[in-house]
């Protein structure tokens, strides 16, 4: 139920975001969503590929240092409403957000939230259990 | 377990008996380096101070210091005190800037080498029945000719591998058995590794201690060794100037510092700005004066070695002081308002935050009147985390462990990797953008 999502850690320098979605193009990898959270220091670029293993190899030989997270990937209608559905659930379960993004999938009408959670497993219960669809690594890449 | 000394009643004599040793040693040394190094006359002379001004072991600090320098000076044989018909041995250690520097040894020195070296292994628990194998390198540099006869003097068999052909070691170490290593400690993680590529166990082999020196090395490289070839690993020091690998070592029942010959090395601990001798225990430039050495004798030699001497006790029962760990080099010692700080204590705290080793550099700059220091550290996968409270408790807990061990508050800055230069590999570590 997780997906895998490639941290980068950045430095605030102009053009490394651009270098980044260059090399992965380069490779024929696809993004499908990405965030940046930075600070006045440093950044932290979150990505959804559609090939984590090529994209963990290029990006470290491009000399990045690079981590691997699961996050869960939550598919809601792209309507307004869909995403305080979602918060409401999190907020019945007193579940901790440590960061969220989203992203919508055209073709599908559907928007996708990318969560990351303190409790993992508690998170995808309650979100299951409240009839949301949690989409698997491969599913987000088919997108 | 009871305790092997190489010479007893020497390493265990009470402390007065040691230092009227030491003194008569003393008097005796000036007097003949003054009578036969034109160089070292001068220097006295210059400081107005002749050999029967050495009355007790506090005049030491009447003379004058020897820095490499005039080693330099002086180079290849300027400072030997005998003809070179008695010199049987020289070495030279590799000068990173201009030229080396020349030592030499004549029969005896040789002899009380050996001795001083057969003391240290004995310290690590060997002993005539062990194989020892040398991985020091064999030539100018002294470190494996001089483990090489410490060990034959002990009666122990010597393995001459020297340095490289790791797999060859390897069988080496397989085949023979040995059980004792001598090698620098970069070089004992080499062969941990190639054993781990070929599929060695360590704890199939005899290997029992390791005798690791002639490179800086941390508390934590000192447990990885340990951990990956599965022995107790013990630190040597020596330098060839003073005399080689042999001028203290570490005993099996302490890991806090290692026990100064001083019957042949007499330490001082100076502050290496002012040349002032420390009270006990103070830390700061370690000094030393050859009691012993016949053809290349020394005057408080300044080693430019960061270390503390420990007057304590040792469990071992040997009296002879013993010199901590060496911390850093005064080469490298910045000074930021008014506080002494070597990159190497830097080096320590992200050593026990990363855990492996860092790719740091410290950045000094003057703002105003006041010095800045901001440490930037290259973000590893081992520290890095997709959440910036992460990141930033760590850079946080990095600032707070520098401002307790230096006293100094600093700017941590995270970086990517690759981004500090690099000059022939190596690092720069600082750079000081204060013009002085
Ligand atoms: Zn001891």
């Amino acid at each position: 139920m997780h997906v895998e999502q490639i941290a980068v850690f950045l430095e605030n320098k102009s053009g490394r975001l651009a270098e980044i979605t260059a090399t992965l193009a380069y490779h024929g990898i696809n993004i499908r969503a990405l965030s940046v959270a930075d600070t006045a220091d440093f950044g932290i670029l979150r990505l959804i590929v559609d090939d984590v293993e090529s994209a963990k190899k290029v990006l470290k030989a491009a000399g990045f240092t690079i981590g691997i997270t699961n996050v869960i990937a939550v598919e809601v209608a792209d309507r307004s409403g869909g995403l305080a559905q979602v918060l409401m659930t999190i907020e019945k379960a007193r579940l901790n957000v440590e960061y969220m993004y989203a992203f919508v999938n055209k073709s599908r009408e559907d928007a996708v939230l990318i969560f990351r959670f303190d409790d993992m497993e508690r998170a995808i219960a309650a979100l299951q259990q409240d009839g949301f669809t949690i989409l698997s690594g491969e599913q987000v890449c088919a997108l | 377990m009871t305790t092997l000394y190489w010479e007893e009643e020497i390493e265990t004599l009470p402390r007065v008996g040691l230092e009227s040793i030491q003194l008569t040693r003393l008097k005796h040394l000036v007097a003949r380096v003054y009578a036969t190094v034109a160089p070292y006359r001068a220097k006295m002379d210059a400081a107005g101070v002749r050999p029967a001004d050495i009355r007790s072991l506090a005049d030491l600090q009447k003379l004058p210091f020897t820095v490499k320098d005039d080693l330099r000076d002086n180079y290849p044989f300027g400072l030997f005190t005998v003809p070179m018909d008695q010199v049987v041995r020289v070495h030279a250690s590799s000068g990173t800037t201009g030229k080396p520097t020349v030592v030499g040894y004549t029969k005896k020195d040789i002899e009380t080498w050996a001795g001083v070296m057969a003391r240290a292994l004995t310290c690590a628990g060997a002993t005539s029945r062990d194989m020892i194998h040398n991985a020091y390198g064999y030539g100018l540099f002294t470190g494996g000719l001089g483990a090489h006869y410490g060990a034959e003097r002990l009666g122990a068999t010597v393995i001459p591998v020297s340095g490289g052909n790791t797999k060859r070691q390897i069988t080496i170490m397989q085949d023979f058995g040995s059980s004792v290593l001598l090698a620098t400690p970069s070089y004992a993680l080499n062969l941990a590794d190639a054993m781990a590529e070929l599929g060695v166990d360590p704890k199939s082999l005899s290997l029992r201690v390791g005798v690791f020196g002639a490179e800086p090395w941390s508390a934590n490289m000192r447990d990885e060794v340990e951990r990956k070839l599965n022995i107790k690993a013990v630190d040597i020091y020596g330098l060839s100037e003073v005399m080689g690998p042999g001028v203290a070592m570490q005993c099996l029942e302490t890991d806090r510092g290692m026990h100064i010959f001083e019957d042949h090395f007499l330490p001082e601990i100076i502050d290496p700005d002012t040349g002032e001798v420390l009270p006990p225990g103070e830390q700061g430039e370690l000094v030393f004066t050859t009691l012993t050495k016949e053809a290349f004798p020394l005057i408080r030699y300044r080693t430019k070695d960061i270390s503390r001497l420990i007057h304590e006790k040792c469990a071992c029962g040997r009296t002879m002081v013993r010199m901590e760990k060496i911390t850093g080099r005064t080469d490298d010692m910045l000074i930021i308002r008014g506080v002494n700080v070597f990159p190497s204590q830097v080096e320590h705290v992200l050593m026990g935050v990363e855990g492996v080793e860092p790719h740091y550099q410290i950045v000094v700059n003057r703002e105003g009147n006041m010095d800045t220091m901001a440490v930037r550290v290259e973000v590893s996968e081992a520290i890095f985390s997709d959440e910036v409270k992460n990141l930033e408790k760590l850079t946080r807990k990095i600032q707070a462990d520098i401002k307790d061990l230096l006293g100094v508050t600093c700017k941590v800055q995270l970086v990517e990797p690759r981004t500090i230069q690099r000059s022939e590999g190596k690092a720069q570590r600082v750079i000081d953008n204060r013009k002085m």
